[in-house]
């Protein structure tokens, strides 16, 4: 006993020195480490906040020459063409019908393929499903655009509707519809499976079938799971644009018909940073107009997303 | 509750932690057993039926039958196969992966398992209580109109449920908020609304899995009377790991240990005079 604590203590003095070195080492690796984690958080954070001052500052110049009332609520949308016109209501519609219609491809086969991945689907494939759907969500915008101008259009529409133009609403929503599948499925699943067990075996136990738990007890159960992830890809939808460019075209026009050719806000963007538009004149500045209501809308989509997906995880706590 | 307390004040005999059941066998309501359910067949029985998750064996070989109009009791320590057992009977264990049945299940002498009988079917006709009162985050009333509603139930829905909520004696606590969510009603009220809600299927019989485990006292003995009460209209098979219960409530009990049916007798034999060893052990304490 004696012996040990004696060496002990002769240790700590002959050690003292190295040893206090290297626990100030120690120390101040610890806070380089920790400043350098914080500096790569705030990266995306400066960038988040920088890109709305940009978008802001920029689109100064252009709600001083045009009063946001006329850019609201004008039905022409001509800034490149004479007689000039800034009415942005043919990019919303334009919007608004791609996104529109690709929740009507999207909503029931999400829904569908979650409630076969979390109730039907015995588990070696739902584990294999799950991530096989993912992929789907990995592909290059750029090949679905491809994918709808090339195949979507001449292949089914025109077999259709032979008066289909070339670019196409229709073609634009059926394949943003088809991207944004593995969103609506990925997070339906996740809320099924957050139903308790003892809900489904409720419903069993009163001889439900499997179609009726599924569809009467889970779904309704997870109702506000679903609209969350039916928000979350209809923002998605709403910002998507390689395959929106390809697809839809290039032409701002106030139409619910989904066969002629329209204009989405993104589309417009990509149209006048290719082009040759000088910068720091009106036409260029219309971007950032259209940018400043895009990222408008897609941010209010995510807000009440988030609520209602708040308000879902206090339902079963 | 209120005769574990009065054990405790009570001498105790050597060699036990004084359980004793006579004055629990007392308070029952009505007389055990008559001979009149013994001539017309098991409702539910089981031959050497076994059930297994992947290759551990939760229950071996049990043979037991479960007559008309009685309360049969299963009872044993945490584990040793009893919910298995019970949700064999209306083929709950089929959403589990992994579970495997052997043996026979007979209902009404009909083969249930591997046969073209309906587990649909059977669960209309085999009502089932859980452990934790789980109604539907929905309105008290569709909670018990579900499930007719589902299956076409022709008759008038509010006018059943009405009925089933008398029966399960929650109607007058609820009548004038048949539209307010059930979520919002006290745990034992839930679990009277989940008796209803078995009850409206008018199932022959109900299966119990320690339906009072999540209670309080006060709610646990309303159910025990509403379990006294309905046992003259239904079959009832009641898993519990309170022994008091099974002795004021059933008219026969199993013991189960290890997956294994040790020994099944009329409730008054099999707490005053077991035939095996293991269960006196038991019953008196030395273990479980």
């Amino acid at each position: 006993m004696n012996s040990t604590a004696s060496a002990t203590s002769s240790l700590r003095v002959a050690a003292g020195g190295t040893a206090n070195l290297a626990r100030a080492l120690r120390r101040t690796r610890e806070a380089l480490i920790h400043v350098f984690l914080l500096a790569c958080a705030l990266v995306s954070i400066a960038t988040t906040l920088a890109i709305v001052f940009v978008l802001i500052d920029q689109s100064i110049p252009f709600f001083r020459e045009i009063s946001p009332w006329a850019f609201l609520t004008g039905t022409r949308w001509t800034p490149l063409l004479e007689p000039r016109s800034y009415g942005v209501l043919p990019l919303l519609a334009g919007t608004v019908l791609v996104a529109g219609g690709a929740l009507l491809v999207a909503v029931p086969i999400g829904v569908s393929t979650a409630l076969y991945l979390s109730e039907y689907a015995p588990g070696w494939l739902r584990q294999i499903g799950k991530p096989f759907l993912e992929i789907l969500a990995g592909v290059p915008t750029v090949v679905y655009g491809y994918f709808a101008l090339s195949f979507i259009t001449p292949e089914i529409l025109r077999r259709c509707w032979p008066q289909t133009e070339v670019f196409n609403g229709a073609s634009a929503a059926i394949v943003v519809g088809i991207m944004i599948v593995p969103t609506i499925s990925s997070l339906c699943d996740d809320a099924f499976r957050a139903v308790p067990r003892s809900l489904r075996e409720a419903g069993y136990a009163v001889s439900g079938t499997k179609l009726e738990v599924s569809t009467r007890i889970v779904l309704p159960g997870a109702m506000s799971g679903v609209m969350a992830a039916v928000l979350l890809a209809l923002a998605r939808a709403i910002g998507e644009t390689m395959a929106v460019v390809l697809a839809a075209g290039m032409t701002p026009k106030l139409t619910l018909n989904p066969l002629e050719s329209i204009q989405t806000l993104t589309a417009y963007i990509v149209q006048v940073s290719l082009g040759d538009t000088p910068a720091d004149t009106i036409e260029y500045h219309t971007i950032f107009g259209v940018g400043l209501t895009l990222f408008a809308i897609t941010l209010a989509v995510n807000l009440v997303a988030q609520r209602v997906l708040k308000r879902f995880h206090e339902v079963y706590e | 509750m209120a005769t574990e307390a009065q054990d405790l004040v009570a001498p105790l005999p050597p060699n036990t932690r004084g359980l004793d059941f006579t004055q629990a066998l007392q308070t029952r309501s009505v007389a055990p057993a008559t001979a009149s359910a013994a001539t017309s067949g098991p409702v539910v029985r089981t031959e050497r039926l076994s059930i297994y998750y992947g290759n551990f064996c939760a229950v071996r070989e049990v043979t037991l039958d479960v007559p008309l109009c009685q309360v049969t009791a299963i009872i044993g320590p945490s584990g040793c196969g009893k919910s298995t057992l019970l949700r064999a009977m209306n083929r709950m264990n089929d959403f589990i992966d992994g579970v495997r049945v052997s043996g026979r299940l007979l209902f009404n002498g009909q083969e249930v398992y591997g046969s073209v009988f309906d587990p649909v079917e059977l669960r209309r006709r085999v009502g089932m209580v859980f452990q934790k009162p789980n109604p539907f985050p929905k309105s008290i009333f569709k909670n018990v109109a579900w499930g007719p509603a589902v299956n076409g139930y022709r008759g008038n829905l509010a006018e059943l449920v009405e009925e089933s909520l008398r029966k399960a004696a929650l109607w007058e606590e609820v009548k004038d908020k048949l539209n307010k969510s059930a979520l919002a009603l006290s745990g034992g009220q839930q679990q009277r609304l989940c008796i209803a809600r078995a009850i409206a299927m008018q199932p022959e019989v109900l299966l119990m899995d320690e339906p009072c485990s999540a209670l309080d006292p006060i709610a646990t003995a309303r159910i025990e009377d509403l379990i006294d009460r309905l046992k003259t209209q239904y079959t009832v098979a009641l898993v519990t790991h309170n022994m008091q219960q099974a002795a004021r409530l059933s008219d026969r009990t199993a013991f189960m240990l290890m997956g294994e049916l040790v020994e099944v007798d009329a409730t008054s034999h099999l707490f005053t005079t077991p035939r095996d060893q293991r269960t006196q052990d038991y019953i008196t304490g030395r273990f479980g």
